[in-house]
């Protein structure tokens, strides 16, 4: 199979971030948060601070490369969260119907009519700042559109041959989900998770640029954006490599969420065969 | 010994607050070891017939009266794990369409196995030498390299060999076989019978074979069931059945049957048909429900439904004029 300029590009952006982050504290200059110099403060971008640095004279570079830990670390695990109730709710949904399905898709239409990033808001409010609080106000808010895509499969997959014939060979109703329905529905599972991780880690970013995320002096991507916004005019680079470390992480993931749907939708596979 | 006893069966079809019986006093018997085939046209109620005695009638069919006895235990009676437990291990069934039927996303050797790891609660490592053992026993070739292969790398007639596979992988009592060789070629479907029945003879197990085909269910079949908007009206041994069927129905099927050697099938006569379509759920005529394309038809057959006759040999019809 030949892999799509897609992947290779959005997988490649997406590695790169996650390389950043996994080893910052080798790679990064300075200590993002102690090595303040006031000496160096709002240093352009030279030789030596490779993206300038902030108004306590702090390495930019360091900061986004540790900045790259928290928003990583929200978007895959708030999204995986986000991807296990959905699909959990989702599929038992569509398998069962009934009340149930009745009940998850009034939940899920709940959810799509109040924007998430309110819900995440007012989350955010009850528990206040920090890491776990990120994760639970962002793993709880976005998993409709993947609840929505598993319940649909789930619907049409039940009256799939293989499906009924494994009921009419003793198939109990968790082992016919787990092994019938969702090895079906994976594909185009795995597509809207990776897409909707750009999602997720674009909205820890707005969250933490309101103040309500990651808390300075820590350095994420959102809280990095938030602090230089005064002073945009005057010191640019403060804010373009955080932006810039967002944007290219974001377009990776859609990329290589475009890529595999390519890859994983059967019916686009075989067209191109 | 009755393995299977299906007593004065009706299945009740419910729309719009109106009940229709789509299968009417249907009683029938199978022998442990015995085979038993069902024949009839499209919707006389073969398959609900079948899914009734599995426990599972889609809605909105539900059994409406009679009894299904398997092993002298009343299927009503079990509860929704004890059937689950039965289906697959005691009562197999295989399906019409075996290009459906399986998972395409998993291999097919792992789809057996899941059988022996479902229902005897095998090991991984057991249950995948046995399905190996299972696809040699359908006679796949190289059967260690098929069980590795998914299902669209598999003809008709492989995918109908391991579903076989599948279906008598535990052993069951009862096997069930709606129209297992429609969807195949000619040359396959006769292997497909052979195998069917070698391993159903080896294994003791009995079969209730569903087909529209009599001549396929004469040949692989001791008894014969045939049924009509949705009542059974003749059951006779095969034998009989073409010698010397008692139903005017019965009498058009065999008749519509290409025999080799015959005029018909040599091209000079046109094959006999019954005249006439089967009628819907909805108006099954009173009286006898076969009467408006009967050729035997007399005023009793209009507003009496005929009982049930005793034949010589353990035949038994429904019809007011039979012979």
């Amino acid at each position: 199979m030949k892999l799509g300029a897609n992947i290779l590009i959005g997988g490649a952006l997406f590695l790169v971030a996650v390389l950043a982050g996994v080893f910052a504290p080798w790679i990064a200059h300075t200590d993002p948060v102690m090595d303040a110099n006031l000496m160096v403060a709002e240093e352009p971008p030279s030789r030596e601070f490779w993206f300038g640095t902030d108004a306590q004279g702090r390495d930019i570079y360091s900061r986004v490369l540790y900045g790259a830990r928290i928003s990583l670390t929200v978007g895959i695990f708030a999204q995986l969260v986000n991807t296990l109730i959905g699909t959990a709710l989702g599929l038992s949904a569509g398998y069962w119907g009934g009340w149930w399905d009745d009940f998850v898709t009034g939940l899920t239409n709940l959810l799509l009519a109040i924007p998430s990033l309110i819900f995440a808001l007012a989350i955010m409010a009850i528990l206040g700042p920090g890491l776990t609080s990120l994760l639970i106000a962002l793993g709880l808010t976005n998993w409709s559109f993947t609840c929505r895509l598993a319940r649909a499969s789930a619907l049409s997959l039940k009256s799939q041959g293989y499906v009924q014939a494994s009921k009419v060979l003793g198939y109990g109703d968790l082992r016919i989900m787990l092994t019938q329905l969702l090895p079906n529905m994976l594909g185009p599972l795995i597509v809207i998770g990776t897409l909707g991780m750009g999602g997720t880690i674009l909205a820890e970013a707005a969250l933490s640029f309101l103040g309500l995320g990651i808390r300075p002096p820590y350095p994420s991507w959102g809280s990095m954006l938030s602090e230089a916004r005064d002073q945009i005019t005057t010191a640019p680079w403060l804010s373009v490599f955080p932006g810039l470390a967002i944007f290219l992480t974001v377009l990776g993931l859609n990329l290589l969420g475009d890529g595999l749907r390519d890859i994983l939708d059967p019916q686009s596979r075989s067209r191109r065969l | 010994m009755t393995l299977l006893a299906v007593e004065d069966l009706r299945i009740d079809l419910t729309a719009g607050g109106i009940s229709h019986a789509a299968v009417d006093s249907v009683s029938f018997e199978i022998a442990r070891g015995e085979t038993f085939g069902l024949v009839g046209e499209s919707g006389c109620g073969k398959t609900i017939t079948a899914l009734a005695v599995m426990g599972l009638l889609p809605q909105p069919l539900a059994i409406g009266g009679g009894k299904v006895r398997f092993d002298g235990r009343a299927i009503e009676s079990l509860d929704a794990d004890e059937m689950r437990r039965l289906r697959g291990k005691r009562l197999a069934m295989i399906f019409q369409e075996p290009m459906t039927a399986l998972n395409p996303l998993l291999p097919v050797g792992r789809q057996i196995a899941e059988m022996f790891i479902l229902h005897e609660g095998a090991s991984w490592r057991d249950a995948e030498r046995r399905a190996v053992e299972m696809l040699a026993r359908v006679r796949v070739s190289a059967p260690e390299r098929r069980a590795r292969d998914y299902p669209h790398q598999l003809s008709g007639g492989m995918r109908q060999r391991v579903m076989i596979a599948i279906a008598l992988a535990c052993s069951p009592d009862l096997l069930i076989a709606d129209e297992p060789t429609t969807a195949l070629d000619v040359t396959v479907q006769s292997e497909m019978v052979d195998l069917m029945r070698d391993l159903c003879v080896a294994n003791g197990t009995a079969i209730l074979m569903i087909s529209h085909d009599l001549g396929l269910v004469g040949s692989m079949c001791r008894t014969v069931g045939v049924m009509y908007a949705g009542r059974l009206v003749e059951v006779r041994s095969s034998a009989d059945v073409f010698k010397s069927a008692a139903h005017p129905y019965t009498r058009g099927l065999v008749a519509s049957l290409p025999r080799l050697g015959s005029r018909a099938a040599i091209g000079q006569q046109r094959l006999q048909e019954i005249s006439g379509v089967v009628p819907s759920i909805a108006d099954f005529p009173p009286g006898c429900r076969f009467h408006p394309r009967c050729d035997r038809l007399t005023d009793v057959c209009r507003t009496v439904a005929p009982g049930v006759t005793a034949l010589a040999g353990n035949g038994r019809v429904r019809c007011h004029h039979h012979g």
